[in-house]
């Protein structure tokens, strides 16, 4: 794109910017379109699950539900508690949304498809993502009410946990690829079982690792049945509660973006991101981003199912499971994973000196 | 070099500005959302100097784990603003004298680089960065080859250091205290062990 904005009599600096904050905007127009018809997805999931229709009335099919909501959020009035702490109320939504949004710039959607081809795209990810939790952490004081705060208690307790395995899992990947870059995951995985199938997940010592993986996003995302932030049982809307308007939309999409952003690390890691399941030439006719959405809406509906199906954790149970289970367990493959790798001599040839 | 230069600045400005907010805020709740913003942004420098690595682990260590315990902590206080602010004024010349000491330390430690020539120690070849190689691999090698003993001493402490926190605040459950929490057996619970059904005559009541 740089190349096209060039050509238009830019210097190199100028056009690069300017192509820069093109593809910017285009990708998150995109993510919120995704997120907005993600959002219809979910309901209709539910809805079927739980045996009715779920949203069928705006538009074919109940299609536009999603635009509806946005507009009726969009045309209510702002309500800001007099207690609150004004500026850091208003802030934090716009810190959940901005960092669910920025993640996306290491993304790789096809091949070359990607806004910011870093080497350190994994940390990248990583460093953003342990972010996210200040949207909470400060809605939840600034609110100055009881129930939000517990929730941001919670939340930033959390989240802190399942990063660690999360952080404990990526390490074997990265073993795996030999490289932080996502697009060099995900090449990595080019005919990676028996010279076929295109995905770390059917290896024995990666398998486990993408099951702690699945269940943490679950718990980073703070979704069922981890949603304890906003279990509404106990919490009324957890950290949400003060929230009205677009504050509070801007909340819900930036979880929503956080979900699919889970969701396309699940397919990237470990499912072989935008290459075809299996490494058979007839497969790579259809374009890599159409098996990249494929196999992220997979994960999605795996998100929409377990909301519907498991009920909420306790938790304490939640904080067992995170570092008695979770964590010595990563720990273990770490270390299973780089003795294998040490043994059979299986590194990438960034390891060649070995 | 415009854009390289707007963006130093931009980063630079924001580092510092907050780092004074830090200092000048009268809620610690902000002058930790406050140091937060300035660590975002000495990351934002790192990226600019190329070391990106290093910019990632500052965000991720210090951003996402470091401040959100400060902040945790700094919450659930119930502090005095007024009182904490009366020192100000009379621990301002220490803080400037500090200050002072820094930035001299700074001065003539850049200098020192500058003027070149002194050489501690034996070095065992170039630490410069290989060109093609990138950050990660570039420390990987100094950490894990050049300075592995070091690297590996260092280590060893900070375990020391978290076993002794873990032994200081570890308390042995008290004879007699509240039975524990035995997982296993609360799961194996099941609903029969629990409930019994019962379907009493009109009037009658029930024996458990």
């Amino acid at each position: 794109m740089t190349a096209f904005f060039q050509s238009l009599g830019l210097p190199y600096e100028w056009a690069w910017t300017v192509a820069t904050l093109a593809a910017i905007i285009v990708i998150s127009l995109l993510v919120m379109f995704s997120v907005a018809m993600v959002i219809y997805v979910d309901r209709k999931v539910l809805g079927a699950i739980m045996l009715r229709r779920g949203p069928n009335v705006v538009g074919p099919f109940g299609l536009l539900q999603s635009f509806a909501d946005g507009l009726k959020v969009f045309l209510q009035e702002t309500i800001i508690p007099s207690a609150a702490n004004k500026g850091i109320f208003l802030l934090a939504p716009i810190i959940t949304f901005t960092v669910a949004l920025a993640a996306w710039a290491v993304i790789p959607f096809s091949a070359g498809m990607v806004l910011a081809d870093i080497n350190v795209g994994l940390l990248y990810i990583l460093a953003i993502s342990s972010m996210g939790v200040y949207g909470v952490v400060m809605s939840g004081w600034a609110s100055n009410s009881k129930y939000p705060f517990f929730s941001a208690m919670r939340a930033s307790a959390q989240m802190i946990s399942y990063e660690v395995s999360i952080g404990f899992v990526l390490v074997c990947v990265v073993l795996f690829a030999g490289t932080f870059n996502l697009s060099g995951i995900v090449n990595a995985q080019q005919g990676f079982g028996l010279g076929l199938i295109n995905a770390y997940a059917i290896h024995p010592l990666l398998f486990p690792m993408w099951v702690v993986f699945f269940i943490s996003a679950l718990a980073e995302t703070a979704r069922a049945p981890f949603d304890l932030t906003e279990a509404e049982s106990e919490l009324v809307a957890g950290y949400q509660t003060e929230y009205s308007s677009m504050s509070f939309a801007l909340f819900w999409l930036g979880e929503y973006a956080n979900i699919l952003l889970m969701c396309s690390l699940n397919t990237l890691l470990f499912w072989g991101g935008w290459l075809p399941p299996l490494d058979i030439p007839v497969l790579y006719m259809v374009p890599g981003i159409i098996w990249f959405l494929l196999k992220t809406f997979v994960f999605f509906f795996m998100f929409s199912w377990i909301w519907a199906t498991v009920p909420r954790y306790r938790y304490d149970q939640l904080m067992r499971l995170g570092w008695k289970v979770f964590l010595p367990m990563s720990l273990f493959f770490v270390a299973a994973t780089s003795s294998w790798l040490m043994a059979t001599g299986a590194f990438g040839e960034q390891f060649a000196i070995f | 070099m415009l854009i390289q230069a707007i963006a130093f600045y931009f980063f630079a400005t924001i580092v510092v500005a907050s780092a004074v907010m830090v200092v000048m805020a009268r809620n610690p709740v902000h002058s930790v959302l406050w140091l937060i913003l300035a660590f975002f942004n000495a990351a934002g420098l790192m990226v600019l100097l190329g070391a990106e690595f290093i910019a990632m682990l500052l965000v991720i260590v210090y951003v996402g784990a470091v401040a959100v315990l400060f902040l945790f902590v700094v919450m659930m206080l119930d502090i005095d603003f007024a009182a904490m602010r009366a020192g100000f004024s009379r621990n301002a010349p220490l803080g400037l004298l500090i200050a002072a000491i820094l930035l001299a330390e700074l001065l003539l430690g850049v200098g020192a680089y500058n003027a070149g020539g002194l050489t501690l120690g034996k070095a065992a070849g170039d630490a410069a960065q290989a060109a093609g190689t990138s950050n990660i691999e570039a420390l990987g090698e100094l950490l894990y080859g050049r300075y592995i003993v070091l690297f590996e001493i260092a280590g060893i402490i900070l375990l020391v250091a978290m076993i002794g926190a873990i032994v200081l605040t570890f308390q042995p459950p008290k004879p007699g205290a509240r039975a524990r929490q035995d997982v296993a057996k609360q799961i194996r619970r099941r609903p029969e062990d629990a409930t019994v059904m019962k379907s009493p005559e009109v009037g009658q009541g029930v024996e458990l």
